[in-house]
């Protein structure tokens, strides 16, 4: 695993997949990260960031930019970046589908997920799995 | 947000009341003596019905808000404790939270933070485990289920305000009415605004708010800024990221001798509060300055904002165990 400079999240936890699952968490790797730059944290919400990568922003926001992009549209922690969520918000815009997405609270990251298959935790539901407030939070009706 | 609710704090209630509302930035102290403290405080007493204690601002380390927060309790000013999530994990967050709430701040504010590497210690690890909206609906599970984020229960609840930040003048600015919306769905219920010089953008952005059915749901207070300086205004706009100062701002403040230049902010301040007071949907201001503290009294006295609303007789809850 290769890891750029301006990656900050802390190291993966899970231990290295084995069996039927490497060629296929290789197969992922290949792909996403070849089309979105993506970063593997497992818990993929690339439908709602109009396929932007959310783990590219140096503050692995996934709730949208924070209030520090550049007037012309860069990052503020590495300006010779475009902000990842002004790409998310152009982008996600001219996607046929899941346009919607963007406007809804993601869940906090899992930190243990990194560098596993999004697309087995998908089918497992693992993705799906949240701290018991937090589920709680989302049954909640609002006020 | 409820309009019925039960105020939790001064600044809940004069909301509630439908008052438009002043709040400011104390400015930040490098001091182990609590008199430090105190002495900023004084200079808002009166003028502001609730003030920002910031947290390690611009990436800056400062003395904590929670201790400021404290402070101001003690010396009967109601603090806006802000909470930023560059600096500690949701752990540390929430024991802050419920800190802060047995310490007697009533209001909080949710953001991420700028980052460490705008600040005097770029080295550092950034932290960022959740972001401002995680945070936001972390302090709803605390007051409203009464547990952590975990499920874990608490013994008594937190009851406080709950706020954000949004920043209308930094791309993508189409996108930012529908982040505000997101920060209500997590359960902001006021948001503070990034610094306001550029008011067609402020208006478009209330305008779309309102399409949106947002500001039904959440108090918006308009971010002032009152520069002391024309280097200070060039300072903003080149050194804080997100901050729009127009060029006409600039030229305005270097249109003044240097000497004439404080009193040129506090009158640019002036006319920045009377408009946003009249943009439908704002609910009050929020004052700014650096190295200029003692302008925020006299914006806020030219506005005719004065007097402040009295807080009720119930503020600064002590210690239990002090004398």
């Amino acid at each position: 695993m290769t890891r750029s400079r301006l990656d900050r999240r802390p190291p993966p936890t899970e231990p290295p997949a084995t069996g039927l699952h490497r060629p296929l968490l290789a197969v992922e790797r290949w792909t996403k990260e070849t089309l979105w730059d993506c970063r593997m944290c497992g818990q993929c919400i690339l439908h709602s960031t109009g396929l932007t990568c959310p783990m590219r922003c140096p503050k692995n926001l996934r709730n949208g930019p924070c209030g520090g992009t550049l007037q012309d549209g860069h990052c503020e922690v590495v300006p010779e970046m475009m902000c990842v969520w002004v790409e998310a918000w152009e982008r996600s815009r001219r996607l046929p589908l899941w346009r919607e997405h963007i406007e809804h609270v993601e869940r906090p990251t899992d930190w243990r997920l990194q560098e596993t298959s999004s697309w087995e935790n998908l089918v497992s539901g693992r993705d799906k799995e949240v701290p018991v407030g937090w589920a709680a939070a989302e049954r909640r009706p609002a006020d | 947000m409820r309009r019925d609710a039960e105020p939790v704090s001064h600044l809940h209630r004069l909301l509630l009341a439908g008052e438009f509302v002043v709040t400011a930035e104390m400015q930040t102290s490098d001091s182990a003596d609590p008199a430090a403290i105190a002495r900023a405080a004084e200079t808002l007493r009166g003028s502001a019905d609730a003030v920002n204690c910031t947290d390690n601002s611009a990436a800056h380390t400062h003395v904590s808000a929670l201790a400021a927060s404290r402070l101001l309790v003690e010396a009967g000013i109601e603090p806006v404790m802000q909470l930023v999530c560059r600096d500690r994990n949701r752990l540390a967050l929430q024991a802050d939270l419920l800190g802060a709430a047995t310490l007697g701040v009533r209001n909080v504010v949710c953001m991420t933070g700028d980052d460490v590497s705008a600040g005097d210690h770029p080295e550092a690890k950034p932290i960022y485990d959740i972001d401002s909206v995680h945070l936001i609906r972390i302090a709803r599970i605390m007051r409203d289920q009464g547990t952590y984020l975990s499920g874990r229960p608490l013994a008594d609840r937190p009851n406080f305000l709950i706020g954000a930040v949004e920043n209308p003048f930094a791309p993508p600015r189409d996108f930012r009415p529908m982040r505000l919306g997101t920060k209500i769905e997590a359960g902001a219920e006021f948001i503070q605004t990034q610094i306001c010089f550029n008011l067609d953008t402020m208006r478009i952005f209330m305008a779309r708010c309102s399409e949106l059915g947002l500001l039904d749901d959440v108090w918006v207070i308009a971010g002032v800024f009152i520069p002391n300086s024309a280097r200070g205004a060039r300072y903003l706009r080149d050194h804080v990221p997100g901050v729009d100062v127009p060029d006409p701002v600039i030229e305005r403040m270097d249109a003044g001798r240097p000497e004439r230049q404080r009193e040129e902010g506090i009158a640019l301040a002036l006319d920045v509060v009377d408009a946003v007071r009249q943009i439908p949907g704002v609910s009050g201001i929020h004052l700014m300055t650096i190295n200029h503290e003692e302008a925020i009294p006299r914006v806020v006295e030219a506005a005719g904002l004065l007097p402040r609303p009295e807080p009720a007789a119930d503020r600064a809850p002590p210690l239990s165990g002090n004398p």
